[in-house]
């Protein structure tokens, strides 16, 4: 068992190797010592990273320089779209897409001769023939990552790294030095909301808990991250699991349990792999089980895999499965607060709310609530993703505009295109438009325009988009994981979503929209859970903001956007076209004929309407009507 | 104790703590309709027809405790919408065939649609998967008609702990059945029915057997016969709207000689034939010391239980038959002879409160010489169909007498239809078996009641002393056995029915709605019927039976004799437990 000094030994030990990991300008030529990092998250995991850590550690020791290089392999750096990525320090230079094939010239131009591989430079740091600081371009500028803090700057599998990061010192501070209910206030105090969805204050719900005069108490970890597109809580797991480890240990204290359950989905492997991981490096410290810092306090964690169904996020749905029972909700009252994992004041709170936990400890609730607006503090991770040019992970405070993300850190869209919507808060969010950018990211603001926070799902739709055919697309999401219990969920996301595939085909009518808007009120008043209750709102905000593209789809029979296939059709331009006959060639029901070097023509009764001919056309004389 | 006061449509009311809103208002004389809902055994909140208007949002009121101050209101328009709106969604996805449902006039989705004027079903669409399945000789499911309130799985998991069915699959492809979409025949169901009664709309039914018995009673070379339970006579009213707890045993005789019936017995006859030999039993075994506990083994639901769940008390057991398949036997054998009739061409029909007497009438065990003991089993329900059908005036009926010989019963009987009636029965013969000598006790009230368990030590005229335990319902049933496997208790005697509050309340009986339920005490009217026609009848104990004691002199000899044993004693098997 490790005692505060030994952890304070650690980290003065660990600390020289990380100073390493920091940009300090250093003109290339002078480095003795250079930290290769290495995304080991699960975007740049897919896209081969394990195989560049192997031939960089080949290469490494072909040229007899193990002592002058370290290859780290850490969380995701956020830039998931850029992936591979590669940084390397002191220099700070961020290599992208990063191929196996490159890590001889990598490791013999960089590392061996102190000339940086330009060609896999990110663009966006390379200016008058110099290679800048990432963290000074747009993407990175805007950040402040506190959640994200330890990603992509330390190796996750390895303790002592987190602890030189201040790890454990919260925990430290927490069990020596406060009572329970100073934990608790310190952490109402910072006005920290739960990051999960639901955005009630954390501090609130451990003080419920902490209330109930019970033996058995639970503090659970919500793991299940299911929005299509929000993955910020894999990344944590991924890239700092031990923050969620010492937060949950700090909030076992505050409330009075024992015991925490992660519940994570099975199918994020390298994330439940380095939780577990982290889980045993953390008990042979003594940092998790009977006497944590030899201070006589039992907390132990262990880890439930989910088999991703989306309604298992919802709090009594999650409780249900841990118990082995089928993931459906219960109504609520009563809460888990008061009666939860098998009937016993359980907290849930979120991945990125734990990963929270320890800097407010630290650094103190008033540094915390200085971050934010009024009554959304701190900051957020947000996925970005859809039609912008940065796709990645993101954290911004809490306070930011919808522009800021979008075009400043995202951006922008990519293909000279124009923005048309933002999805935010995933399935269960509304969409934004136009007029929205300038509006303030934050709880209460995004609830109010008919969106809401959610995990932080960010989807960017440009002008291509058919907003019908979004509402279409997340209502089939929510159908597909309505746990089937309450009437209005079950079957009504399926009738919701009938009437939208009604609509896309051409087949709607004026009435349907009414029907459409009583029935989403109607699953939104009287579902069970949260999966029901928001399930309607891509539905209602494209009806309130996009109303004129559903009668273009009701009564011209058209997709402005040219994007519903049975409203489209597609025809070639006789003038535009060259007769070059690859549209015909590449046609795959031989609807398109024509002689060469005269028009072609498409038989619109044969042409299913995959839009090859489009694509493939080099004169752009395919359109669409 | 605690009372909590709330506003609820602006009327102030004192609940007490732990009541939901859905009571309190019910209190109230104010209608919240439900159907998922059923006291005790499904509070899953999920069909979302009793929300009511809390502040800014609506909840379900059935699981919602009262509050301090609560303001509730039932009947505004964002409530009436939504009520509306959610039965139609139900209705969407429900095969609305109800003209020749089995439960129209008694579906609750009807008279829930109806309340709540839904005119017109706004929503069309795919139906999800449905499916007929026939496999159970006793319940029938259709799934298309299924609404998944979730009260059957709350009956045969929480209630009666059988777990035979459950949700499979999610959201809109959610279906009720068997755990991976087996058929129901060959799960572990122990066909008690208890689905059916919980069931709101036409979902699940008991496999009708009418028209069988309508071809062989229209059938020149038949001869048929039937016998009642002891549980029809006190519910078989209720189905032509008489108040519950109504005895009707000479309607019921009547009208069944009217359908044409060659014969009326009764199964209380049998009953008593049982007493003989079960009682003979315990006390062999009680010498003996062989087997004990005995167990009774006159309910199917509660045997099959036993070979699914507990193979190592098989031996437990009393090998004596039910008294209807008793009775049966005796119409094949020596009721045939007397009257010179093949008994290939006799068709014996029992009328049960039951559904699993019909799985039990195709026992292989319960046959002789290739011809089943019992042909056809009806249900109270089918039987009351079929009264309807011919076109008869139950209610004014005179009462008729049974036919004899199988028709003379006692009181002992009389009381195999309520929960420790058995039991009851039993020490009333096995007393004077063991006095030597006629009592004057006739009633032994500490068997009596509706607690789960109940457990007495009774001490015989010869000084022993024989521990019972009497149970109904099979959850009560499980912990019972659960504890007699561990060792924490033993007895050595015990009497179980699988339904809660015994055959009187059994799945073959008039459906009663949930709300009904909740104010009339059914089982307690209808026990009270069945004692009151015990205490009507001039022998109360089954050895004093005339026509029993003809028949052991005649034709069986002694109880438990070789001949019994032949025709009146059965085995049992090890069924798989999943």
């Amino acid at each position: 068992m490790k005692l505060l000094t030994d952890l304070e030994a650690i980290k003065t030990l660990t600390e020289a190797k990380l100073s390493n990991r920091q940009i300090t300008g250093v003109e290339a030529g002078a480095v003795g010592y250079r930290s290769v990092m290495v995304c080991g998250g699960t975007g740049c995991t897919s896209s081969d990273s394990n195989k560049i850590i192997a031939a960089l550690n080949k290469e490494v020791a072909n040229h007899g320089i193990e002592d002058k290089v370290e290859v780290v392999r850490t969380g995701c750096f956020g830039l998931c779209e850029l992936g591979p990525v590669v940084i390397v320090y002191p220099e700070g230079v961020f290599y992208s897409r990063v191929e196996v094939k490159d890590i001889p010239d990598l490791v013999e131009g960089h590392l061996l001769n102190n000339k940086p591989l330009e060609r896999l430079v990110y663009e966006k740091t390379k200016a008058d023939g110099k290679i800048n600081n990432f963290e000074d371009t747009d993407f990175f500028r805007k950040q402040n990552r506190i959640a994200l803090r330890n990603c992509g700057v330390i190796d996750p599998e390895v303790i002592d790294e987190y602890i030189s990061r201040d790890g454990y010192k919260a925990l430290g501070k927490v069990l020596m030095t406060m009572s329970r209910q100073q934990v608790i206030d310190t952490v109402k105090k910072s006005g920290l909301r739960g990051r999960g969805g639901g955005g009630f204050t954390t501090g609130m719900k451990w003080q419920f808990a902490a209330d109930q005069d019970k033996h058995q108490k639970y503090m659970i970890c919500n793991a299940d991250e299911g929005d299509p597109g929000a993955f910020m809580d894999r990344s944590i797991l991924e890239g700092d699991p031990h923050s969620v480890i010492e937060a949950m240990t700090i909030a076992g204290y505050a409330i009075g349990a024992d015991q925490g359950f992660v519940y994570v989905r099975a199918e994020y492997p390298i994330a439940v792999q380095r939780l577990m991981k982290a889980i045993k490096q953390a008990r042979e410290y003594g940092l998790l089980g009977d006497n944590i810092l030899g201070t006589g306090f039992k907390f132990d964690i262990d880890v439930r895999l989910g088999a991703g169904a989306f309604v298992c996020g919802e709090e009594t749905a999650l409780m249900n499965s841990i118990e082995g029972k089928r993931g459906m909700p219960n109504p609520k009252p009563p809460f888990p607060a008061v009666e939860g994992l098998w009937g016993q004041p359980s907290v849930i709170n979120n991945v990125e709310t734990f990963a929270n936990i320890s800097p407010i400890i630290l650094k103190g609730a008033d540094w915390y609530s200085s971050i934010g607006t009024e009554k959304s503090k701190g900051t957020k991770v947000f996925a970005l993703g859809g039609k912008v040019v940065n796709t990645g992970l993101v954290e911004v405070p809490m306070g930011i505009t919808l522009r800021e993300v979008i075009f400043e850190i995202g951006g922008g869209i990519p293909n000279g295109k124009k923005f048309k919507a933002i999805q935010t808060g995933g399935p269960s969010g509304g969409c934004l438009t136009e007029e929205h950018l300038d509006c303030t990211i934050d709880y209460d603001t995004l609830t109010s325009l008919g969106s809401m926070m959610g995990s932080g799902g960010m989807i960017v739709m440009d002008e291509d988009t058919c907003m019908v055919d979004v509402a279409r697309f997340y209502l089939d999401f929510t159908r597909d994981e309505s746990c089937g219990k309450c009437t209005p969920c079950r079957v009504g996301t399926k009738r919701l979503l009938e009437m939208l595939d009604k609509i896309t085909e051409g087949k709607g009518t004026i009435q349907d929209l009414d029907d459409m808007e009583r029935l989403s009120n109607t699953i939104k008043n009287a579902s069970l859970c949260a999966l029901g209750q928001t399930a309607p709102n891509p539905v209602l905000s494209t009806l309130k903001y996009f109303r004129e593209e559903y009668m273009a789809h009701i009564v011209d029979k058209k997709c402005p956007s040219g994007v519903c296939k049975s409203l489209i059709s597609y025809t070639i331009d006789p003038e535009l076209c060259r007769g070059c006959s690859l549209c015909a060639r590449k046609c795959p029901s031989d609807a398109i004929s024509g002689k060469v070097k005269e028009p072609y023509v498409i038989d619109t009764v044969a042409c299913i309407k995959c839009g090859v001919c489009f694509d493939v056309c080099k004169f752009n004389a395919v359109a669409i009507v | 104790m605690d009372t909590i006061k709330l506003t609820i449509d602006g009327i102030e009311t004192e609940v007490s703590k732990g009541t939901t809103v859905l009571e309190a208002a019910r209190g109230l004389d104010i209608n919240i309709p439900s159907l998922c809902y059923m006291k005790g055994i499904n509070h899953s909140s999920s069909c979302r027809v009793c929300v009511v208007e809390v502040g800014p949002r609506l909840i379900a009121s059935c699981t919602l405790k009262a509050e301090e101050g609560m303001k509730i209101q039932t009947n505004t328009k964002k409530v009436r919408d939504a009520r509306r709106t959610t039965v139609e969604l139900l209705l969407s996805d429900h095969d609305r065939e109800c003209l020749s449902c089995s439960r129209s006039g008694g579906c609750e989705l009807q008279t829930v649609a109806s309340g709540l004027n839904v005119r017109t079903v706004s929503f069309t669409g795919e139906k999800s998967h449905h499916e007929k399945d026939l496999s159970s000789p006793s319940i029938r499911r259709d799934s298309a008609k299924c609404i998944k309130c979730g009260r059957c799985i709350g009956a045969c998991g929480t209630m009666q702990t059988v777990h035979a069915i459950g949700f499979n699959h999610r959201g809109f492809d959610t279906t009720v059945g068997p755990a991976f979409d087996r058929a129901l025949g060959e799960s572990t169901c122990v066909n008690c029915g208890q689905c059916i009664m919980a069931c709101p709309v036409g979902a699940l039914t008991e496999i009708e057997n009418i028209s069988d018995v309508w071809n062989a009673l229209a059938d020149p070379s038949k001869y048929v016969v039937v016998q009642p339970a002891p549980a029809v006579r006190v519910a078989l009213g209720e189905e032509f709207g008489m108040p519950v707890g109504t005895r009707v045993t000479g309607k019921m005789a009547a009208a069944l000689r009217k359908l044409g019936f060659d014969k009326v017995f009764d199964t209380n006859f049998g009953a008593d034939l049982t007493i003989m030999e079960e009682g003979t039993e315990l006390l062999y075994r009680l010498n003996s010391g062989e087997n004990l506990p005995l167990m009774t083994s006159c309910c199917p639901g509660w045997v099959k239980f036993v070979e699914h769940n507990f193979p190592n008390q098989l031996n437990n057991l009393s090998t004596c038959k039910s008294p209807h398949e008793m009775e049966g036997a005796m119409i094949k054998s020596y009721f045939a002879q007397k009257m010179g009739l093949d008994p290939k061409n006799i068709v014996v029909v029992s009328i049960m409160p039951c559904t699993a007497k019909k799985y039990e009438g195709g026992r292989e065990e319960l046959s002789h010489e290739g011809l089943q003991d019992v042909d056809l089993v009806l249900t109270t329900r089918e039987l009351a169909a079929m009264i309807k059908e011919a076109g008869i005036d139950f209610v004014n009926l005179k009462g008729e007498a049974f036919d004899n010989p199988m028709g003379e019963s006692s009181g002992a009987g009389a009381i195999f239809g309520a929960t420790g009636g058995v039991a009851e029965a039993a020490l009333r013969t096995v007393f004077e078996l063991t006095a030597g000598k006629e009592l004057d006790t006739i009633e032994y009230t500490a068997v009596r009641g509706l607690e789960g368990i109940k457990e007495n030590v009774i001490e015989l005229p010869n000084g022993k002393k024989i521990r019972t335990a009497v149970v109904h319902g099979l959850g009560n049933a499980r912990k019972l056995m659960e504890a007699i496997e561990s060792g924490e208790k033993s007895y050595e005697f015990i009497e179980v029915m699988a339904c809660p509050g015994g055959c009187i309340a059994g799945g073959g009986q008039p459906i009663i709605d949930a709300q009904t339920s909740e104010k009339i005490n059914i089982k307690a009217e209808r026990a009270k019927a069945i004692y009151s026609e015990d205490e009507s009848l001039a022998i109360r104990k089954s050895h004093k039976n005339k026509s029993i004691q003809q028949l052991y002199a005649e034709f069986l000899g002694e109880p438990n004799g070789h001949v019994a044993h032949e025709l009146l004693h059965t085995h049992y098997v090890i069924r798989s437990k999943f």
